[in-house]
């Protein structure tokens, strides 16, 4: 291939001299300065965040992150309620949705019929379309009280001993706001996991199949192992989105600033504290306070994406290297 | 005996299209048997009826008998994975495990049939299998490497030595030395002339030199016209085919007339 594209270039650059392209060089110079606005905008915001969160940080700095304490009356704040709400949300949405999600994609990739295969990838794709404010709706009319009255009284009455399961139930609360998480990220880990299963030749499965393996012992043996990077990766992309999801789970969380044992307490995520008090705020500690949630957040997104597209990366030639050797 | 497979009048279908018909042969006990014919001809397919993988394919079916060891291994009751597990398969394309250690790939069949119990046995097995893959000299030391760290003759040995792990009397290859050079494709023949005193092999290869080397009986299957199904023409021991054959289409091709 690399040779044939030699031999185009050196056609090329014999019948048509590289000088006096003007179009050429007019279209890569517009082309580079699109792609330079969008490391621009990223330079522009973390710096931007970080000298707004300047007085915040002189102010507490790490204790910023360990302190629950959160009052504009008396302006002290620290985030760890946040950071608490946030992550747990997070990963208990991890929770529901990985599982379901391979499940999701192991049948469309492996068993479903050929005509049953786009049809219901599509319909779950469609589940990342509904903007979120329809999810919060959803959640804080039907999820919230269906869990309230049912699942949660449940648990609290029968596995109450356990702290996570203590009452007081009120339907919105921390694992209401999860398993709408988990609604929302379903369609992002189920598809990239679709994708890397997908990828996984048909060499591999035969080899399993070959050896008298079932179904299931040929997902297990030829299709998991090959398709984990990828899998992992789609679960990070997930988690970033769960991370940094703001209406729905503002709608449905119950915004309480308390790190409780129990899921079923209220509680309050890094955005959802952001959006709701940044229209109140005027100027000084208190809004030095939120930016610095808002960097954190970001941090917290932008590492997790790098992992995940360091190790999605990794899938991708590792298949090269495959398909060579 | 128990390598013996006797196909009766064994057709098979992707959907729509015949891809074989009508083949009936009996492939003799600890015998390389190859099979010959142009691209397309169904040698493949054939191959993949023996042991029930040609089932696999989306739309495919087959009709027809397949004796194994006086049992037709399609009849309902009869379970395709144990089907597969008496009847081993090497690929075109060497397809180890590649992330599975060169120990694991042999033993992989073992697992699956429930010996993961048994270290010392699973051990044996492998050392047992690699020597008879003529590949134990080489990764000996490597066990614990992944498989996919072999180069491609290599990995085509280690392919045949799990395989062979699980004991299977028969054992399907599918073209195995296409993908490989001449000294690996060396290697693989000098095998396979080792284990036909333990096993019924039977060879799909579209190199008749090979086939005339390694093989004892020859079978030629051909489509006659686009479209037609591919059928078996002549069946017989190797020496006579290769030298007087009854039917002129096989002349032809073993002459190199087309194909």
């Amino acid at each position: 291939m690399s040779s044939i594209n030699n031999l185009r270039d050196k056609f090329r650059d014999a019948s048509r001299p590289a000088r006096g392209r003007l179009g050429d060089t007019l279209f890569t110079v517009i082309a580079f300065l699109a792609a330079a606005t969008i490391i621009l905008i990223i330079t522009l915001l973390v710096y931007q965040l970080f000298e707004g969160a300047l007085p915040s940080i002189r102010a507490f700095g790490a204790d910023f992150l360990s302190s629950s304490e959160w009052d504009p009356v008396k302006d002290i704040y620290g985030a760890r309620v946040f950071i608490y709400g946030t992550i747990v949300s997070s990963l208990l949405a991890l929770l529901m949705a990985v599982p379901l999600s391979l499940g999701i994609a192991i049948y469309l990739s492996q068993f479903a019929p050929r005509w049953l295969r786009s049809p219901l990838g599509f319909i779950v794709e469609l589940l990342a379309a509904i903007p979120s404010v329809v999810y919060g709706l959803w959640g804080i009319f039907v999820l919230a009280p269906f869990l309230g009255q049912t699942i949660e009284p449940f648990f609290a009455d029968h596995l109450g001993g356990i702290p996570i399961f203590a009452g007081p139930v009120y339907g919105v609360g921390l694992f209401a706001a999860a398993v709408v998480l988990a609604i929302m990220i379903l369609p992002t880990i189920s598809a990239i996991s679709r994708e890397s299963m997908l990828n996984v030749s048909s060499d591999q499965k035969e080899a399993a199949q070959a050896l008298g393996a079932t179904p299931w012992e040929t997902v297990r043996m030829s299709v998991l192992p090959l398709a984990r990077p990828g899998i992992i990766g789609a679960i990070i992309l997930g988690l970033g989105r769960a991370l940094g999801e703001t209406m729905a789970v503002t709608m449905i969380i119950g915004n309480r600033p308390e790190i409780s044992a129990s899921i079923f307490a209220p509680a309050y995520t890094i955005a959802s504290v952001i959006a709701n008090e940044f229209a109140e705020v005027t100027a000084g500690l208190h809004m030095a306070a939120l930016v610095e949630l808002a960097l954190i957040l970001l941090v917290i997104t932008l590492l997790l994406n790098l992992l995940a597209r360091l190790l999605v990366q990794r899938t991708g030639s590792g298949a090269l290297k495959r398909k060579r050797s | 005996m128990a390598g013996c497979i006797t196909t009766k009048n064994l057709s098979a279908t992707f959907g729509d299209i015949r891809a074989i018909e009508g083949i009936s042969i009996e492939i003799t006990a600890n015998k390389v048997t190859a099979l010959i014919g142009p691209s397309g001809c169904g040698k493949s397919t054939f191959l993949r009826c023996i042991n029930r993988m040609h089932e696999l394919v989306p739309g495919a079916r087959t009709s027809g008998e397949i004796i194994w060891d006086g049992r037709d291994i399609y009849a309902p009751e009869v379970d395709a994975t144990e089907v597969r597990r008496g009847i081993g398969m090497v690929f075109q394309r060497p397809n180890p495990f590649p992330l599975m250690s060169i120990a694991d790939n042999v033993s992989a069949g073992l697992r699956l049939a429930g010996m993961r119990k048994n270290k010392a046995g699973i051990d044996e097995a492998v050392e047992r299998s690699l020597k008879l893959a003529a590949l134990w000299d080489e990764v000996k030391n490597k066990l614990d490497k992944p498989g996919g760290s072999l180069s491609g003759g290599q990995q085509q040995r280690l392919c045949i030595a799990r395989a062979l792990a699980v004991e299977p009397d028969i054992i399907l290859m599918d073209e195995p030395c296409s993908a490989l050079d001449p000294a690996s494709t060396q290697k693989i023949e000098d095998t396979m002339d080792q284990l036909k005193d333990n096993y019924t092999i039977v060879i799909v290869t579209h190199n008749m030199q090979q086939a005339a080397r390694v093989s004892d009986f020859t079978g030629f299957l051909l489509t006659r016209e686009t479209g037609e199904p591919g059928r078996l023409i002549e069946y017989g021991p190797t020496s006579k085919i290769f030298t007087m054959p009854d039917h002129k289409e096989t002349e032809n091709y073993i002459t190199g007339r087309f194909g």
